[in-house]
């Protein structure tokens, strides 16, 4: 079918717990969400069959729209009528954990960084990385390999032409270890190698038996080139073909789809990745889940993911604090709370993951961990989304001195980044939009002028596997739909004492003008479908993102929230005096509306 | 936006259920017990034997020869079996003048020998793993060499989290209500081998004692997350337990702080004082959730199915509510809104009016309630 042919197109995305299915229609020409459903996923015993849940997910769109999708043996009614059917079925999975993949490199920091990278970038949750360097003795990392058991394995080592006996060493291991697949207990463990080509005789010999092993071009083929691309191929295909299809039911949905099944981060990848290319702009994604928080980003083209597998805000919320200690959990809660009763209240969310908070301090913990959650998610973000290491780079003095090794520093460049998308029912359901973007500003603390959006009911996975096949209609809900436009972050950037000059707003429209000093939170009000040219200027000693004490002119986009300027600094420093701290968190609360007056 | 379930089905807490336990092995390996057989909690119904760990010996190394000239110097080939301090690589040059060795590290058998890294692989003796009956009850099925199906008659009660994996013993009540609080001094020398049961929450001080004295495993109603996180030896982070080596199994019905005991979940305990009992620690809060659970197996009623897993909420049902302001509340559902309600942080959610026990009535979000099951 051609591709304007198409008006009516089902798409849904099996998660671990639930399985959320979209119906978009074309009218008037144009591609918009029509309604969504829901189910649980019935991967798990005592369903044990993914379309079970699909077909419930279905059943309840048909009910919200009036249109039949399932004929009287439950199969898809295709192509789409006046009343019935669809003209495309679409899905991705990440039921049953999602893809799990283990690494094998020989430096950590260097080719098991890529093979991490790559199966990240692939939407796979990465289990563990062997290296030569994870200060591991053999017998350990045989042991960790026999002990988990993911889907499939990644190596990489050497490049072209180099040495081979050390990959080789790292091959001999995983082949002693024999490890054994999650699915299925008979089948082999997809292999796949991305390492030195000239090894590849002995990988046969080593692996070819006990494993599915296939090979794919180097991932480092020297050290000043990196190629990702064939390896996440690879893994999203093994994924399809040896892991899916032994997951419950996936064989039947396999016949079902338009498409292959994606796994759901790559197709939410996907879906920044075109956006970003499209509008020509740097992205951060961001969807914090109940266990876990997937960061995506785009600088300059480049794209990255990672998964902090243990940062939610369900299961995973004690490790937060964990993790973060409580002491920064607290810093941003801007009343007195007692702290014992604080862990032992987030300990309790943990183990009963589905309660939600019903007094105004309860809302308020909850948003105060998520900022953490974020901020940790995000700094392990920006410590992979890195140049290449260990590559060779002309340096000058400057950079000596600056103490950082080739390829250390991080891709992300706060003062470059367009736009902010978040994701995750801490940010989708927040009862007030400006929470969502509050939560944002204080995690990742943008620099100079940013959007912000969050995603309204997680709809990106199903769009990115549509971007696969009808790029337009996805881009068009995406942007419609999926999004809900928060409005715009600026933040100047440079020292200064509280109260100070900072910066001066000189609106076009209007004339008005406002200043605000160092130190304060405003909130100026732009419609959601209205944009205001402004002209920026900073004091002397900061930065908007023209240089320091430059003044810029742009086109502010508006949003449910607006424009809030944020001239609290960066880094965001709060006083340590907890007093201090409160009071001034309250007046930055007051000044954005943030939480109902008492 | 609609709303499947917006309220927790609620833990199992039932006097009779019939029950089937799967046993299997992590490889096949031999099953001892036919079908139809009776089995005891202790009763060792299958097993099998792990393959050894292995070890890497550096022999190019070792000798100090290249990796390539290595197989000329070995004494023992792939698959010879070897023992701790036996000579696998010799080198000799020069008459004996220049001699070097490579020892075995393990007892096992040589598994690889490569000429391209100069690495030997000794794999060593099989590990032996059994797996028991785990509850009191009849083989109902054999899964060829792989494990078997134990069906059981009894009480199940499901807690909300533990630690520790499988243990059986006698259940010993060591409170006379369940909003009495486990202190050392209740634990004494009669309590080895014993689950105990406790109140509203166990101490650190009392769980140091259990272990002191061989206590099998402590069925309680809190614990302080300070305290376990002390027990532990490291803080709880991920709601993923059951591997603990501490040995004793600890089962919480309610949650984390001092919190009484759900009355049914103790009278149930109550009545089977003395008793013969399973309990495992195993929890697992995510897409499949695992509950740590009791057995108490017993043919004195009628056995019945396990209640699904969901029953409905209506006016009526009696609940437990799980969230602070109320945490820990009992009460019945006087009435279920249809319509939406803005709740104080402004959130618009499904509620449910309840009637405490003591009389006040409140609104709360129904997904802060949990459905007692009766």
């Amino acid at each position: 079918m051609n591709s304007t042919d198409i008006e009516v197109i089902l798409a849904t995305d099996c998660g671990s717990t639930t399985t959320k299915a979209i119906l978009i229609e074309k009218t008037s020409g144009e591609y918009r969400l029509r309604t969504r459903g829901e189910a649980p996923t019935t991967v798990e015993a005592p369903y044990e069959d993914v379309t079970v849940g699909v077909r419930n997910a279905i059943i309840e769109v048909e009910e919200l729209s009036g249109r039949r999708l399932l004929d009287s043996n439950g199969q898809i009614i295709r192509p789409a009528g006046e009343d019935e059917g669809t003209d495309l079925y679409l899905s991705t999975s990440s039921a049953g954990g999602g893809l799990q993949v283990m690494v094998v490199g020989l430096v950590r920091r260097m080719t098991a960084e890529s093979a991490q990278r790559a199966a990240l970038g692939a939407g796979a949750i990465v289990m563990d990385v062997l290296a030569l360097d994870d200060g591991r003795l053999p017998h350990q990392r045989i042991q960790r390999m026999r002990e988990l058991r993911p889907d499939m394995i990644l190596i990489s080592g050497g490049v072209d032409g180099g040495e081979q006996r050390r990959v080789v060493e790292m091959v001999e291991l995983v082949a002693a270890a024999n490890p054994r697949a999650r699915l299925g207990g008979e089948f082999k463990l997809p292999i796949i190698y991305g390492g030195n080509v000239d090894a590849r005789p002995q990988i046969q010999q080593l692996l070819a038996e006990r494993s599915a092993l296939t090979m794919v071009d180097n991932l480092r083929p020297t050290l000043e080139r990196e190629e990702l691309g064939p390896a996440r191929a690879m893994i999203q295909e093994e994924f399809l073909h040896h892991v899916m299809s032994q997951a419950p039911g996936y064989g039947e949905l396999m016949n079902w789809t338009d498409a292959d099944i994606m796994p759901t981060p790559a197709a939410v990848g996907n879906i920044i990745q075109d956006i970003a290319r499209e509008e020509n702009i740097n992205i951060i994604g961001v969807d914090i889940g109940g266990a876990t928080t997937d960061v995506f980003s785009i600088f300059g083209g480049v794209f990255n993911r990672t998964v902090s597998a243990n940062l939610g805000m369900s299961y995973s919320i004690s490790n937060v604090i964990v993790e973060a200690g409580l002491d920064n959990v607290v810093r941003w809660i801007g009343e007195e709370i007692e702290q014992t009763q604080l862990a032992e209240r987030i300990r309790n969310k943990m183990i009963r993951p589905t309660t939600i908070p019903q007094w105004l301090e309860g809302l308020r913990i909850e948003q105060a961990v998520a900022r953490e959650a974020l901020r940790l998610a995000f700094e392990q973000h920006k410590m992979l989304a890195t140049g290449l290491k260990g590559i060779q780079q002309e340096r000058d003095i400057a950079s000596a001195f600056a103490q950082v090794q080739a390829g250390e520093e991080t891709l992300v460049d706060m003062m470059a980044l367009d736009l902010v998308v978040g994701s995750g029912g801490i940010l989708s359901h927040a009862p007030r939009r400006v929470q969502a973007a509050m939560m944002l500003i204080d995690a990742f603390q943008p620099e100079g002028l940013t959007r912000l959006a969050v995603d309204s009911i997680f709809m990106m996975p199903q769009l990115g596997v549509l971007a696969q096949v009808h790029p337009e209609a996805a881009r068009q809900v995406f942007l419609r739909d999926c999004l809900i436009r928060l409005g715009t972050c600026l933040a100047p950037v440079g020292p200064g004492r509280v109260g100070s000059p900072c910066v001066e707003l000189t609106f076009s429209d209007t004339g008005e003008t406002m200043s605000v000093p160092t130190g304060q939170l405003r909130l100026v009000e732009i419609g959601e479908d209205q944009t205001r040219k402004v002209i920026i200027n900073p004091s002397r000693y900061y930065d908007v993102g023209g240089g320091r004490g430059r003044s810029v002119t742009a086109s502010i986009d508006g949003g449910v929230v607006g424009l809030i300027i944020d001239t609290r600094g960066r880094p965001l420093q709060l006083p340590p005096l907890p007093s201090e701290r409160q009071q001034l968190l309250r007046s930055w609360e007051e000044a954005v509306g943030l939480y109902p007056r008492r | 936006m609609p709303i499947t379930h917006a309220y927790t089905p609620g833990l199992t807490v039932s006097e009779s259920v019939t029950l089937r336990k799967l046993r299997r092995l992590p490889l096949p390996g031999k099953v001892h017990v036919a079908q139809g057989q009776a089995v005891a909690a202790a009763d060792i119904v299958a097993s099998s034997e792990l393959p050894g760990n292995v070890a890497t010996v550096n022999v190019a190394h070792d000798l100090n020869v290249s990796p390539e000239e290595m197989p000329r110097c070995m004494a023992k080939a792939e698959g010879d079996p070897v023992q701790v301090g036996d000579v696998i690589a010799e080198y000799k040059a020069l008459w004996g003048i220049f001699h070097s060795l490579s020892q075995s590290p393990v007892d096992g058998i040589v598994e690889n020998i490569s000429n391209v890294t100069g690495q030997v692989l000794i794999r060593g003796k099989p590990l032996p793993v059994e797996v028991t009956g785990y509850v009191k009850g009849t083989v109902v099925e054999v899964l060829g060499d792989e494990g078997v199906v134990v069906e059981c008659q009894g009480a199940l009660l499901q807690g909300i989290i533990g630690i520790g994996g499988e243990a059986h013993g006698r259940l010993k009540l060591l409170a006379a209500t369940p909003d009495q609080i486990l202190e050392p001094e209740h634990i004494t020398d009669e309590c080895q081998g014993k689950i105990v049961v406790g109140g509203s929450l166990v101490t650190y001080a009392a769980l140091q004692r259990a272990c002191e004295v061989g206590v099998t495993g402590v069925i309680v109603g809190g614990i302080r997350g300070d305290d376990l996180d002390r027990f532990l030896g490291e803080p709880l982070g991920v709601a993923i337990t059951g591997q603990e080596d501490m040995g004793i199994t600890l089962i919480i019905t309610e949650g984390f702080g001092q919190i009484v005991m759900a009355q049914r979940f103790f009278e149930l305990l109550l009545s089977h004082d003395g008793q013969a009992a399973s309990i495992n620690g195993a929890t697992q809060i995510r897409a499949g959730v695992i509950r740590p659970e009791v057995i108490i197996p017993h043919t004195g009623a009628e056995a019945v199915l396990p209640p699904p897993a969901v029953s409905a909420l209506a006016v009526g049902s009696c609940v437990r509510l799980v969230r602070d302001p109320y945490f820990g509340l009992m009460g019945t559902v006087t009435d279920l809104p249809e319509q939406l309600q803005i709740i104080e942080t402004e959130a618009q959610v499904r509620v449910a009016r309840i009637k405490l026990e003591d009389g006040r009535e409140i609104t709360v979000p129904r997904a802060n309630i949990e459905l007692i099951q009766q």
